[in-house]
């Protein structure tokens, strides 16, 4: 009995220790950066694709963290990340105007596009075409789910400027307010066959997996502009500001706008970001 | 239907193609839990069986007290956690959030009182009893302390147990406190969270089944201690 007791204790011993050799001594913060981005960015698989390439090249490592739009810009102002990567342009430049950003740079864009049930019971298909502010109006009125991010992200900032312009104020049970990432609120949409907006990328990398369809797409107030903002090393000093401008320098330099560029491309058949930085 | 069961053979396909990333999330989060339930041991355990064999004014009001705390729930705590330790927050300086240490942190505070409160009811309920035994036999202290933690070697293990499953089953204190960063603070449960949401159903599935095995293995472990014990 008391040899079982000694073996247990040194395997959790042992255990232990390797924890300690393979987490504890990990290079501290100095050659790493905080990224907080929006949950398409990952969601769609970029970010994993095009980071390693950076992290290779200056050995300095990139922590993502995947919230929504309102959300990073959030935890910009509090001094939580060294770089922020989203997608509400107004927001951001508000942001820097305030002062939480040294500067905006703009990285790459998609579009965003309403998807919904192969049988679209709205007649969006033939009835708004192209036209998106029809659109909404359509689903208003025929009342039929609608799922929504909820969640004050970059979408869903889109999403609320569609309402607002089409005089709108969404309320009742065919309106979900879901509160959750882009694909989690894609596959609701799924489940319940509702509508949904969802930025191109992460239903193409969803694709596979559901059984909704493009339904509205080519309205130019669905153009989805991402961009790139360092936060201000002023607010505190754990702030990264080196690390976040070589990372900006590179996600903005040929190579990277490259990757961006082939990113899907071969699975896809089509690119699902198409980089633009200046 | 079919996409399930394709879910399931993919997943024993991935586990056993050795999947270096699949391998250490899956260490990161026994290390995690492991850490914070030896930490919630060390307080948790001395905690309990003080509260629960000295006689004191308060006893039962510190007694409903821990039962409340054995059932927070974690996203509150990792809630409480984030603030804390946010560069913002008091403990700011230290650069804990989105770490494992700040992970540790949120588990052990979430492990501690289950420990304690298991220990203090049964150390409650039997002290007593071992007290009048040492008594007669005309041990003194120590001696009626070092009969009671024999007697309840099992229920300290099953305190342990109930701790580390607790520990390494829940997802909303590592959500807020880790922030399921890649290659760092992206545990089984969060793992399994953000595959779901991204339509991975076969990586989902894989997790869930180390995660379900590792709960399996734990409880045997215990269950033959319990039961080498009795006989």
């Amino acid at each position: 009995m008391r040899k079982s007791y000694k073996r247990v204790a040194s395997v959790f011993l042992i255990l232990m220790l390797s924890g300690v050799v393979l987490f504890g001594c990990a290079p501290k913060d100095a050659g790493s950066i905080i990224l907080a981005t929006t949950t398409s960015t990952e969601n769609s698989g970029l970010l994993d694709a095009i980071i390693p390439v950076f992290e290779e090249e200056t050995g300095i490592e990139v922590k993502v963290v995947a919230v929504g739009t309102g959300k990073a810009l959030q935890m910009g102002r509090d001094g939580e990340a060294d770089v922020l990567l989203v997608h509400a342009k107004q927001r951001e430049i508000t942001f820097v105007e305030e002062g939480h950003g040294t500067e905006r740079f703009e990285v790459m864009y998609n579009d965003f596009v309403i998807i919904g049930p192969k049988d679209d019971p709205v007649n969006l298909l033939t009835e708004a075409k192209a036209d998106v502010i029809a659109g909404v109006k359509l689903i208003a009125k025929g009342e039929f789910f609608f799922v929504s991010r909820g969640d004050d992200s970059g979408t869903h900032t889109k999403e609320r400027n569609l309402w607002a312009e089409a005089g709108i104020e969404p309320s009742g049970d065919w309106y979900v307010s879901a509160g959750r990432g882009m694909g989690d609120v894609i596959q609701m949409a799924d489940e319940k066959q509702a509508y949904t907006l969802t930025d191109r990328a992460t239903f193409l990398a969803l694709s596979e997996t559901i059984d909704l369809v493009v339904l509205l797409e080519g309205d130019s107030k669905l153009f989805n502009q991402y961009g790139i903002i360092p936060i201000n090393p002023e607010k505190n000093e754990a702030i990264n500001n080196e690390g976040a401008m070589e990372f900006v320098n590179w996600i903005l330099s040929d190579e990277a706008q490259e990757l961006i560029a082939g990113f899907g491309v071969e699975k896809f058949g089509e690119a699902l970001f198409i980089p633009n930085a200046e | 239907m079919e996409h399930i069961l394709n879910g399931i053979i993919e997943a024993f396909k991935l586990l056993l193609s050795g999947d270096r990333q699949l391998y250490s999330i899956i260490f990161l989060s026994i290390y995690v839990s492991f850490t914070s339930t030896l930490i919630a041991t060390l307080f948790g355990v001395p905690l309990g069986f003080i509260l629960g064999l000295k006689s004191f004014k308060y006893k039962n009001i510190v007694g409903r007290f821990l039962y409340t705390c054995m059932s927070l729930p974690p996203v509150v705590v990792g809630l409480l956690v984030a603030i804390m330790i946010s560069r913002r927050g008091p403990l700011g300086s230290f650069s804990l959030l989105f770490s494992t240490t700040g992970m540790i942190i949120a588990q052990t505070l979430l492990v501690t009182p289950i420990i304690t409160g298991i220990i203090f009811s049964s150390s409650k309920e039997r002290g007593e009893e071992v007290k009048e035994i040492c008594k007669t036999l005309g041990g003194n202290k120590v001696d009626t302390l070092f009969l009671l933690i024999r007697e309840m070697k099992v229920t300290m293990l099953v305190a342990i147990a109930t701790g580390f499953g607790r520990a390494i089953s829940e997802v909303g204190a590592v959500m807020i406190v880790g922030g399921n960063i890649k290659g760092h603070t992206r545990v089984m449960t969060t793992f399994i969270a953000m595959n779901h949401s991204m339509g991975n159903y076969a990586t989902s599935i894989a997790m869930g089944i180390v995660l379900l095995s590792i709960s399996f293995i734990t409880n045997s472990i215990l269950y033959k201690y319990v039961m080498g014990d009795r006989r």
